[in-house]
């Protein structure tokens, strides 16, 4: 269980072996890695900022995976997200999740991404070739996203 | 009361300053009542609160809604909505 906030990039392969290596509880592993689009409402941009909330951050992405802990039997999870200055094709944010079973492992894993989406103190801003910046606009789906949660029963 | 304030992303660059600590008036009571204050300081702060509905609080790291109260607070926190993942 660990949550990491970092300007370094990561290695799925790596992380996953650290996390989980040696283990033989474990049936299912789900990785997620999102990435940077190299485009943004049809033009292209040049690089993506990415600013956080020092401490309360990694505080939100605690409470986040202690949630994901309290609905699924997780026998592992991560969450890596990067700040700074990130290029297109560049790596953002990695979550793992291991348990016994498939189900728990794909579940947690889309709760993880749908939670941190709308709950974790990091703000997008997008660079064009022209060198502009522009403030990524929250999106009404990932709130429709996190509210599917809130009607669910508890998973097993 | 005392309190460190921070802003982020385009609150902070509207404001022009990451952080200052700032002594709120008497009457300022809930988050709703820090954003109306914090609007009359200057063009800069009326253009970085013009639409308070769109304006995240958290008090110590924690999220927290417009009719939170502010009493203890030591850190108060203006961002826009989240954009992370």
């Amino acid at each position: 269980m660990a949550v990491r906030v970092q300007t370094a990039d990561f290695d799925v392969g790596i992380e996953t072996r650290a996390l989980l290596g040696g283990r033989t509880d474990v049936g299912a592993i789900v990785t997620f890695t999102g990435t940077v689009r190299g485009e943004a409402k049809g033009r292209p941009i040049t690089s993506m900022t990415l600013e956080h909330y020092p401490g309360m951050t990694e505080a939100e992405l605690e409470r986040v995976e202690a949630e994901a802990q309290a609905r699924w039997p997780l026998s592992a999870s991560l969450i890596i997200h990067r700040v700074g200055v990130l290029r297109p094709g560049d790596n953002i944010v990695l979550v793992v999740t291991a348990s016994a079973h498939r189900h728990a492992a794909f579940g947690a894993a889309e709760f993880l991404m749908d939670y941190l989406k709308s709950r974790a103190p990091f703000w997008k801003k997008e660079t064009g070739v022209d060198g502009a910046g522009s403030w990524v606009d929250a999106r009404d789906t990932d709130l429709a996203a996190l509210e599917r949660w809130t009607k669910l029963p508890e998973v097993e | 009361m005392t309190v460190t304030l921070l802003y982020f992303a385009w609150v902070r660059e509207r404001i022009g300053k990451s952080s200052e600590t700032l002594t709120l008036p008497a009457g300022v009571v809930t988050i709703a009542d820090v954003i109306r204050f914090l609007a009359t300081r200057g063009p800069e702060f009326a253009h970085a609160f013009e639409k308070p509905e769109v304006i995240r609080a958290a008090i110590d790291k924690t999220h927290v809604r417009p009719d939170a109260p502010i009493a203890g607070a030591r850190e108060i926190a203006f961002f826009p909505p989240v954009t992370g993942g």
